[in-house]
């Protein structure tokens, strides 16, 4: 099954799939930046990556995504203000926040999954490995197949277990030796192997929600990503599910970056290095705005945040 | 917050302290007024389609007294008002299946076509526009199609393809099937379009997410998750073919041919029902009946056609919830 648009192999890693060694993400884009610190000035986070915690001092922190006033909006209103982040190579970020203060708004430009809303429109710069993600000659279709996303509701195709892994590689017209071991590795990656490798071929739908949503993280696994979006994957989910999607997110971070929305304030203490505290402000007008409040090691947001709002949410939550 | 209201209370305390304040404290007729209403209105089409199915097998029985149904169903002539009589039903079939086939060769590719358009391509403004357009022009009475058939689509026809003054014959299957291949086409449209809107939105994002580009999204995803409805648009549409008369009346003739030359004149089963209903014929004789027979095939033609759908849509259709 091939496409005759797409290109004819997987970018760089076919061989893996084939070897049965582990997943190995994408090379990064020729020229892209990978300085040892972040290359965004401006966050407080980045001054103390590395640095002040003395945690992770042993991995060089090396942005993967980087956004600078970045504002988003939805025909006039504009959702998010000016936001400055970086997302760290191999690391688990979350955004959290108090609900509609923009988490999975940000998210969606990191994949320009935003295209797909009429009306939506973004204001200032992401680079991805340093390059321009919302640049003229950019093909959103490429930038999804290296920044892959699992969404809210677990929203496998109404196909086969099978089919669904196998569906990113037919789509994208690899010419993989072996559809079989890239469905039966990118399964095991995402630790649903044992449970289904005796039922591949029937409905993806008999599947309970977390089985579901590690499918579905499996079939983001199978198109080689670099990065994996996470917008409140286990909203849905069971705190048993809940707990196995967590342990595989670690896993996974020893290869993916990971950035994860979450509501959950415990789960972002539990899987994230980084954390991003979203609020709301209200404007003169009156009118409601996402703003990134601060993002730094998730052990400081927790335990001694800068800014006193996130204190006040962090224990509000925590109560 | 002051004290609620002291009515409310009271009507709950005084039920409370009454012997058997639990059971029905008021007449409700009107509840089984409308529930009779509704329950006639059900039992009326219900009553219709038995006295139809009654009306039509009755005589169709009593015509296979007269002709043998191998005669029948085999016989490859068919001349009810001869002299001689013939009974083959074939010719007709022949007909029927010609301008059918021809007609979803025309609509079940421009009909998913459209619809796939209309529901991923389109703008929401696009869309809001083309499709009530679509219904209107679903709702246009079918002799118009068959004049535009008989006027302008046969004499282009004839201009078009070179013949050497025989075919196109002025009456052909062709352009019968054509133009009803375009009727049908707002059935199917609409239908089907229907049915892929009702695809939930995540998996269309999903799909995006994968980096699948709008095309392998919609004949991926979503054809597939939309199968059964858009199999029962088809489904509809082709039994609107099969059944629709006044277009192959105009445009096909009135001549039973076994020949599957499109360019001849053909007569379909319901083309020789309205021509022999509307001649003059004596109730009870065996032309009469004629027309239940062939009534009653073309039911179970459909009939079945509806039954094997509904078995190839449980196989192959993607359950989405
Ligand atoms: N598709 C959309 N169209 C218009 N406004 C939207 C859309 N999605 C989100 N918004 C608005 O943007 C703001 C941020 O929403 P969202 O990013 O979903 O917040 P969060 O994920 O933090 O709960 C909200 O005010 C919401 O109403
Ligand atoms: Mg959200």
């Amino acid at each position: 099954m091939s496409d005759p648009n797409g290109s004819p192999s997987p970018p760089a890693t076919s061989s893996v799939f084939t070897t049965g060694t582990r997943i190995r993400v994408h090379e990064s884009p020729a020229g892209a930046m990978t300085e040892s610190t972040p290359d965004q000035p401006v966050s407080v986070a980045s001054a103390s990556a590395g640095v002040s915690d003395g945690e992770d001092a042993d991995r060089a922190y090396e942005s993967v995504i980087t956004t600078r006033d970045l504002s988003v909006f939805y025909g006039s209103y504009q959702a998010v203000r000016e936001v400055d982040m970086n997302f760290g190579k191999n690391r688990i970020t979350a955004m959290i926040g108090p609900s509609g203060c923009g988490k999975s708004t940000v998210l969606r430009c990191f994949n320009r999954m935003n295209d797909l809303i009429a009306g939506a429109r973004v204001e200032g710069t992401i680079t991805y490995h340093g390059q321009d993600v919302y640049a003229p000659d950019v093909d959103t279709i490429e930038v999804r197949r290296r920044v892959g996303m699992v969404f809210q509701k677990p929203n496998p195709f109404p196909k086969s277990i099978y089919d669904n892994v196998a569906y990113g590689p037919r789509v994208n017209g690899w010419k993989v030796q072996s559809m079989d071991d890239v469905v039966e590795e990118a399964l095991t990656r995402a630790a649903l192997w044992d449970e289904v490798k005796d039922k591949l071929k029937e409905s993806a739908l008999a599947l309970s929600g977390g089985q579901q949503q590690r499918l579905c993280i499996a079939r983001c696994i199978a198109v080689q990503p670099d990065v994996i979006l996470m917008d409140e994957p286990c909203a849905s989910l069971d705190p048993i599910a809940t707990s196995k999607i967590e342990d595989l997110m670690r896993e996974l971070a020893d290869d993916y970056t990971i950035i994860i929305v979450t509501h959950n304030m415990q789960q972002a203490a539990r899987v994230s290095d980084r954390t991003a505290f979203f609020t709301a402000d209200v404007d003169d007008d009156g009118v409601r705005h996402g703003r990134l409040v601060e993002m730094d090691w998730t052990k400081k947001i927790f335990t001694n945040p800068s800014d006193p709002r996130t204190e006040g949410y962090i224990s509000g939550r925590f109560g | 917050m002051s004290a609620p209201p002291s009515t409310l209370v009271d009507k709950h305390a005084v039920a409370a302290g009454a012997e058997g304040f639990l059971r029905q404290q008021r007449a409700r007729n009107g509840e089984k007024a409308v529930f009779v209403v509704l329950l006639l209105a059900a039992l009326v089409s219900v009553a219709t389609t038995v006295g139809i199915v009654i009306s039509l097998f009755v005589p169709a029985f009593q015509f296979f007294d007269e002709v043998p149904i191998t005669d029948f169903l085999f016989g490859a002539n068919w001349s009810p008002t001869f002299a001689n009589p013939q009974f083959g039903v074939w010719p007709l079939i022949v007909g029927t299946l010609l301008i059918t086939v021809i007609a979803s060769t025309v609509a079940l590719p421009l009909g998913l076509g459209s619809a796939v358009y209309l529901s991923e391509y389109a703008k929401d403004r696009e869309r809001r526009a083309l499709k009530p357009a679509l219904e209107v022009l679903a709702g246009i009475p079918t002799v118009i199609y068959g004049f535009f058939a008989l006027t302008l689509v046969t004499p282009l026809l004839r201009w078009i393809i070179p013949g050497d003054g025989e075919v196109p014959q002025i009456y052909n299957a062709l352009s019968a099937g054509l133009v009803m291949g375009i009727m049908i086409i707002p059935t199917i449209a609409s239908l089907s379009e229907d049915a892929m809107s009702a695809v939930p939105s995540g998996l269309r994002q999903g799909a995006f997410a994968l980096g699948s580009n709008r095309r392998q999204v919609s004949t991926r995803v979503v054809v597939p998750a939309a199968l059964s409805g858009i199999t029962a648009a088809f489904v509809l549409g082709i039994s609107r073919a099969i059944g629709e008369t006044m277009i192959v009346v105009m445009a096909a003739g009135l001549q039973p041919n076994t020949s599957w030359n499109p360019l001849e004149i053909h007569q379909t089963m319901t083309a020789f029902i309205a021509a022999t209903a509307a001649g003059d014929i004596a109730t009870g004789t065996v032309v009469y009946k004629t027309i239940f027979a062939v009534g009653a095939l073309l039911f179970v033609m459909t009939f079945v056609m509806n039954m094997i759908s509904i078995r190839l849509v449980r196989k192959y259709r993607e359950v989405y919830e």
